[in-house]
This record gives C-alpha cells, sequence and structure tokens, in this order.
C-alpha cells in the first residue's frame, strides 16, 4: 500500500517538475508547478508530518501559485515561448551536466551515508485515531518553545518583505522621481 | 509480492535529488524569470522532502520545524522576486533574463 502511494506520488512529483522545465507557455508551468507540490504534500504525509502537508498546500499551491498566475495575468506575458531557440549555444549540454552532476552526487552521498540514518532524536509521536492532533501539539511545542526567536524573526521577515514588495511595485506619480 | 515491498527512507531522499537536479538544470536553462522562480521552488521542495524525511529517520521534530521556516523564507522570497519582476516589466517589453543587461559591464 505505501509502495503504490509513493510510486503514484513520485509519478505526481517527478511528471510536474518535467513540466515546468518543459512546458513553454508559463501558466502550465505554473499548473505542473501546483501538480509538483501536491505530490510533495503526499509524500509529506506518509512521513506523519500531517500539519506541514496542509500547509504545503494551503501555503505553495494556494499562495505561491496563485501569485505566480496573478503575475503572469497581471504582465501579459502568458505568451508561448519558443523555448527552441537557444541563445548560447553549449548552455543546455553545459546545464544538463551540471544538474546530473549534482544529482549523481546527491545520490551517491544518500547511498553511501545510508546506514547514518539511525534514531538519534527525541522522538516523533505518531498521529493515530485517538490523538488526531499529535504532530501539531509536538509541532508547536518545539516552535514556541525552542525556536521562538526564529519564529519572532520570520514575523519581522514577512513584515519587511510586505513593506518592501509595495513600495517596489506601487507606480511612482512624480515624473522626475522615476528615472 | 510487490506489495511486500515498503519505499525506504532512501528512496525518498533520492526523489528529492532527482527533483533537485531538475530545478537545478531549469534555473539555467529557461530564460523567462517567472518560470526561473518556479525551478527555485521545485529546488526548494526537495530540500524539504529531504528535511521531513530525515527528521523522520532520525526521530526528530526540529527537521520538521526546519521545513516551516523554509516555507516562511520561501513566501517571502517569492514575494519579493515577483515585485522585482513586476517592477522591471513595467519599464520594458521583453520578458526574457537575457534582455536584463542594465548592469553588464
Amino acid at each position: 500500500m505505501e509502495l503504490v502511494v509513493f510510486v503514484l506520488a513520485a509519478a505526481m512529483v517527478l511528471g510536474g517538475a518535467l513540466g515546468v522545465i518543459t512546458r513553454s507557455n508559463p501558466v502550465h508551468a505554473a499548473l505542473s508547478l501546483v501538480l509538483t507540490l501536491f505530490g510533495i504534500a503526499v509524500m509529506f504525509v506518509s512521513h506523519n508530518a500531517h500539519f506541514l502537508a496542509a500547509v504545503q498546500v494551503i501555503v505553495y499551491a494556494g499562495a505561491i501559485v496563485v501569485l505566480f498566475l496573478f503575475v503572469i495575468m497581471l504582465l501579459g506575458v502568458d505568451k508561448t515561448e519558443d523555448i527552441n531557440i537557444e541563445p548560447i549555444t553549449v548552455q543546455r549540454p553545459l546545464a544538463a551536466i551540471i544538474g546530473l552532476g549534482i544529482m549523481g552526487i546527491l545520490i551517491a552521498a544518500i547511498v553511501a551515508a545510508d546506514d547514518v540514518l539511525v534514531s538519534r532524536g527525541s522522538g516523533i509521536a505518531a498521529t493515530t485515531v485517538e490523538n488526531p492532533d499529535e504532530n501539531v501539539r509536538q509541532l508547536a511545542r518545539s516552535i514556541f518553545s525552542d525556536n521562538v526567536f526564529a519564529f519572532e524573526l520570520t514575523s519581522v521577515l514577512l513584515l519587511v518583505a510586505v513593506i518592501g514588495t509595495v513600495l517596489m511595485a506601487r507606480r511612482v506619480k512624480s515624473s522626475g522621481a522615476g528615472k | 509480492m510487490i506489495a511486500a515491498i515498503q519505499p525506504t527512507d532512501t528512496w525518498y531522499l533520492i526523489l528529492a535529488a532527482v527533483l533537485f537536479g531538475i530545478g537545478t538544470f531549469g534555473v539555467m536553462v529557461r530564460r523567462n524569470p517567472l518560470v526561473m522562480f518556479m525551478c527555485i521552488e521545485l529546488m526548494l521542495n526537495a530540500v524539504n522532502l529531504t528535511f521531513v524525511t530525515l527528521a523522520t529517520a532520525v526521530n526528530d521534530i526540529n527537521g520538521q520545524v526546519v521545513v516551516f521556516f523554509v516555507m516562511v523564507v520561501a513566501a517571502a522570497e517569492v514575494v519579493v522576486g515577483l515585485g522585482i519582476v513586476v517592477a522591471i516589466m513595467r519599464r520594458r517589453n521583453g520578458l526574457t533574463a537575457d534582455d536584463l543587461t542594465a548592469l553588464k559591464g
């Protein structure tokens, strides 16, 4: 059963990822990205990370991809880009070598370090029917006690990002200031 | 027979590595800044999957906490990046990364 879930979710993830890099229309690429994000959310569920799976769907598939589509609509760039032209001739072979190289190095390291994966933490409580919110409870306990300073910093980061984006995307009214 | 095979943590890690490689290739090949951002999201998701898998493997909830923070930073990064793209595209028409040569030496 778990194998079926893994294979289906992996097909979603890889199919979506290939769609992002091969579709010439940016809207299609954004929708392929949704497929990948849902596959990742399924994998989060199979790793007992239920809260993160929900956040993945809400924040990534809900907010970030909608933001992408919104910008595509706003700029009117949903024209199909000709991906067959290659301005720099050796770019694609070099990029393929680098991408496959990174992939190969990572897989080699993962296979070599297979025996390092031993349980040494304080434990992740499994979510059961009796304790449906155990994952959220444990995550909250860690975020709001051990990592509370980082949590507060993320609120500052979001505030700075929002103010910065509003300032940047604002239309400058006076004629001379924009130059 | 086949149902007896359980996907181990190594499978998930290898899948995340493949996803990261695809994202790297996409960032270097695609010329539309928006699609390049999407490829960066692919790489971030590969890292998130690695973190969650390792949290299960070493039995430590802090792996999932890190993913939470990565998601917050990714959201902020997309907001700022798309703001920059909108601000640039308002002044010029072309929408490929090749057209952005204002800082070319």
